[in-house]
């Protein structure tokens, strides 16, 4: 076993960081991107298909660089690192996950060709009002008409939903939940877009008759939506790494700079040891993450791992992008200094895909099942 | 990076399982496994049993014992050692003095003490702290002052840890008490127990036992050849020794081998007609505190998967301080989990209440401790403050 990197893991780490600390040199200029829409920056996102980062996981003959997910994690690190608002996850991992999964060869080739080249933004529209983090669609349906289907309902919030080119959507069949691909053109398909709290896009996206073919052989892909749900997991959870590791950071350099009653705050023990705690959850959450990922990538039980990391991130991120606000005083909540984006960032991917309690809800349901939790052994490795 | 141990690796696990569930008498675990004080002689029987096969001390050098493992060997054996519920070898003697002496030691001192040490013959004890001097151990008071061929020790220590079992103790002793630098001026002496001017004191705690005691030294005369390294230096030896004490502190093995403990009692009690285990709050403490374990590990292995240049991974600092959190929060759910039943603390053996239930609230006092020494906590957050965040 190794939880280290190999020199051209390392590379990747440094090329990706390179081009998004230069993208996002200080925290003004993500305010400025992600200010007007589409929330993010096109010519940073053409520059990461360039470095081949958007065709990472997808095989090669679909166009892709045929890595694996430890790839993925060093890019949503990194991501997180600097809180990039591309959204990489949401089309490499989520939406292009799906469609490696399921698509058939044709799709595959296309779509997944075009997310490559940074031409084509494809997301998931899953999420549905009233419901939260299932696998399942019930608020939009699908009905065979002729060689296609049309889709009714509405999905919201939908993570860049208004700028997508292509919607990959759940929707209720008979027997399940089936995938469909809408195109942004569609007629009936209408998309109303909004800033979330933490500066990236969502929309309201309603299907009324929307034309839209079916995702790879048809027929229930619940299996499929929650394992690439469990995917994401993981890769936000690198993405909240990397974003705890700035926050506590940027917080160890406040209070080894700020004044008050004339010394620097790091003379105050009751503030150093909340900071050590920080450190605590950051590298707990951290080797869990890592984990998760080397679970995915061998085969293992991606569903339970993503849990396990979903639960120790969530708690890791609401813990430190809550403190890195306090340890920070007045200047933490204002809109000029970074590190309250941090913490709504932290807080958006908290719940994007299921919170800490609704982790810990699916442990807890199986808890009585095994006797001990082997990270080496079955059902993991 | 990669998940998978090696397949040799991953026949030492299976190789060290079973010599630990197969070669240590199964008495000796079952007392361990009920949270039961282990004795003198379980202790010893366990280490000599593991001496012969060689897993003792694995971890010194290869001349006096050793085996040259890997760090990620070094954690299998000890993870699977608490699994199964073995008494570890005793800390004071395997983590501690040996490798000082093996380290410092001239070759005189290592010829007459490790081999004993290792196989536990000798019994040695800590004296380090004083009423005065316990997380700032620089502050000690106790003295060693020359005389002719001998040492002259006078002074006290206290928390010395089965003090009232051990042959030997490894004491530092203030050599000159001019030294600019209170760390200065202080050396590590070796001298029996029975020496004439040593006197014990056991200290009863809280869970009515008794495993840390008093000691006081009245002119204690210690033959100069029981110096170890060299005078004023033993500063540096304390700092070598709690060093490794911190190694395998996490305590992982051990804190699993509780939960899964805890589990299986979380089924047996009944509560409003259901199992306290299908309570839907006592699976989620359950599952939480499964997780926040996982993560220590995940992290334990790290530390010890870093080949990295033999320098200390930042994230050691993390095992000492969240495992013992971890070990007490353990102890914690099993006193929950007992509920009533665990007011039965002092029963006999005519008691209708089981034995894990009567032993769960000494069991989590006594764990109490585990924040406290090997440096407190609170130590522990200061050299994450300085060393890692530089604050």
């Amino acid at each position: 076993m190794n939880f280290d990197y190999d020199s051209e893991q390392d590379d990747l780490r440094e090329a990706v960081r390179g081009l998004l600390s230069r993208a996002y040199a200080d925290s003004e200029q993500r305010r400025t991107v992600v200010k007007t829409d589409p929330g993010f920056d096109e010519k940073t996102w053409t520059r990461l298909a360039e470095m081949g980062l958007l065709g990472l996981p997808f095989a090669e003959e679909d166009g892709g660089m045929g890595a694996g997910p430890i790839e993925v994690a060093i890019v949503a690190e990194e991501i997180g690192r600097v809180l990039a608002p591309e959204p990489f996850i949401e089309t490499v991992v989520l939406a292009g996950g799906l469609i490696a999964a399921v698509g058939t060869a044709e799709q595959k080739g296309e779509l997944l060709g075009g997310i490559s080249e940074g031409a084509t933004i494809a997301v998931f529209a899953h999420a549905e009002p009233g419901t939260r983090w299932t696998p399942t669609a019930e608020g939009v349906t699908a009905t065979q008409s002729g060689d296609g289907w049309t889709l009714t309902g509405v999905k919201e919030p939908v993570p860049s939903g208004a700028r997508a080119d292509v919607l990959i959507v759940s929707a209720a069949i008979d027997g399940g939940t089936g995938l469909f691909l809408v195109q942004g053109d569609a007629s009936g398909l209408t998309r109303t877009g909004y800033r979330t709290h933490d500066g990236t896009r969502a929309a309201n996206v309603r299907f009324e008759g929307t034309a839209a073919v079916a995702l790879g052989a048809g027929g229930d892909q619940t299996a499929a939506i929650e394992r690439a749900l469990g995917e994401a997991r993981i890769a936000y959870g690198h993405e909240a790494i990397g974003a705890m590791d700035t926050a506590l950071r940027t917080t160890a350099e406040y209070l080894k700079t700020r004044k008050q009653f004339g010394v620097t705050l790091n003379k105050f023990q009751a503030l150093t040891f909340r900071a050590a705690d920080m450190y605590v959850s950051l590298e707990l959450a951290r080797s869990t993450a890592l984990w998760a990922s080397m679970v995915q990538d061998c085969g293992g039980d991606v569903v339970s791992a993503a849990d396990r990391a979903r639960l120790q991130v969530s708690r890791a991120g609401r813990h430190i992008g809550k403190e890195a606000i306090q340890l920070h005083g007045g200047i933490g909540v204002t809109a000029e200094y970074s590190v309250g984006h941090y913490t709504s960032r932290l807080t958006a991917i908290d719940h994007l895909l299921g919170d800490g309690d609704w982790a810990a809800d699916r442990l807890a349901a199986t808890v009585t099942s095994y006797e001990t939790v082997d990270p080496l052994g079955a059902p993991y490795a | 990076m990669r998940l998978q141990l090696s397949p040799e690796l991953e026949a030492f696990r299976e190789e060290m399982r079973t010599f630990f569930t197969t070669q240590v008498p199964q008495e000796i675990r079952d007392t361990v496994a009920a949270h039961r004080h282990v004795s003198k002689e379980q202790y010893v029987e366990t280490q000599r049993v593991l001496d012969a096969a060689g897993l003792a001390v694995p971890h010194w050098p290869v001349e006096w014992g050793g085996r040259d493992w890997t760090p990620l060997q070094r954690h299998i054996w000890r993870e699977e050692m608490q699994l199964a519920n073995v008494p570890e070898p005793l800390a004071f003697n395997t983590s501690m003095i040996g490798p000082v002496i093996a380290a410092f030691g001239n070759q005189e001192q290592k010829e007459r003490f490790l081999p004993k040490t290792a196989n536990l013959d000798i019994w040695w004890c800590q004296g380090f702290s004083e009423p005065d001097a316990g997380s700032d151990l620089a502050s000690l008071r106790t003295t060693a002052v020359r005389d002719g061929d001998d040492w002259v020790v006078n002074g006290q220590k206290t928390w010395t840890t089965l003090g009232q079992h051990a042959d030997w103790i490894f004491c530092l002793v203030r050599t000159d008490p001019g030294a600019e630098k209170k760390q200065r001026g202080i050396s590590l002496l070796v001298f029996p127990m029975d020496s004439p001017g040593v006197t014990l004191r056991p200290i009863e705690l809280i869970d009515g036992g008794f495993e840390v005691n008093e000691v006081f030294f009245e002119d204690v005369r210690v033959p100069a050849e029981n110096l170890i390294g060299e005078e004023n230096r033993g500063w540096d030896y304390a700092k070598f020794l709690l060093g490794n004490e911190r190694v395998g502190i996490a305590r992982v093995g051990s804190t699993k081998s509780m939960l899964a403990e805890a589990k299986q009692h979380a089924r047996e009690v009944s509560v409003g007609g259901r199992p306290l285990a299908d309570d839907p709050r006592m699976a989620a403490r359950i599952a939480e505190l499964e997780n926040e374990l996982l993560a220590l590990e995940l992290t334990a292995l790290r530390v010890a998967a870093n080949s990295a240049d033999g320098k200390p991974h930042p994230a050691s600092s993390v095992l000492k301080l969240r495992g013992s959190e971890l070990q007490q929060a353990a102890t914690e759910l099993l006193v929950d989990i007992a509920g009533p039943l665990s007011l039965a603390s002092f029963a006999d053996d005519g008691s209708d209440v089981p034995d894990w239930a009567r032993v769960a609230t000494p069991h989590y006092l006594n764990y109490r401790k585990v924040s406290i020494y090997g440096g407190s906590n609170e130590v522990q957050r200061t050299i994450i403050a300085g060393s890692i965040l530089g604050l």
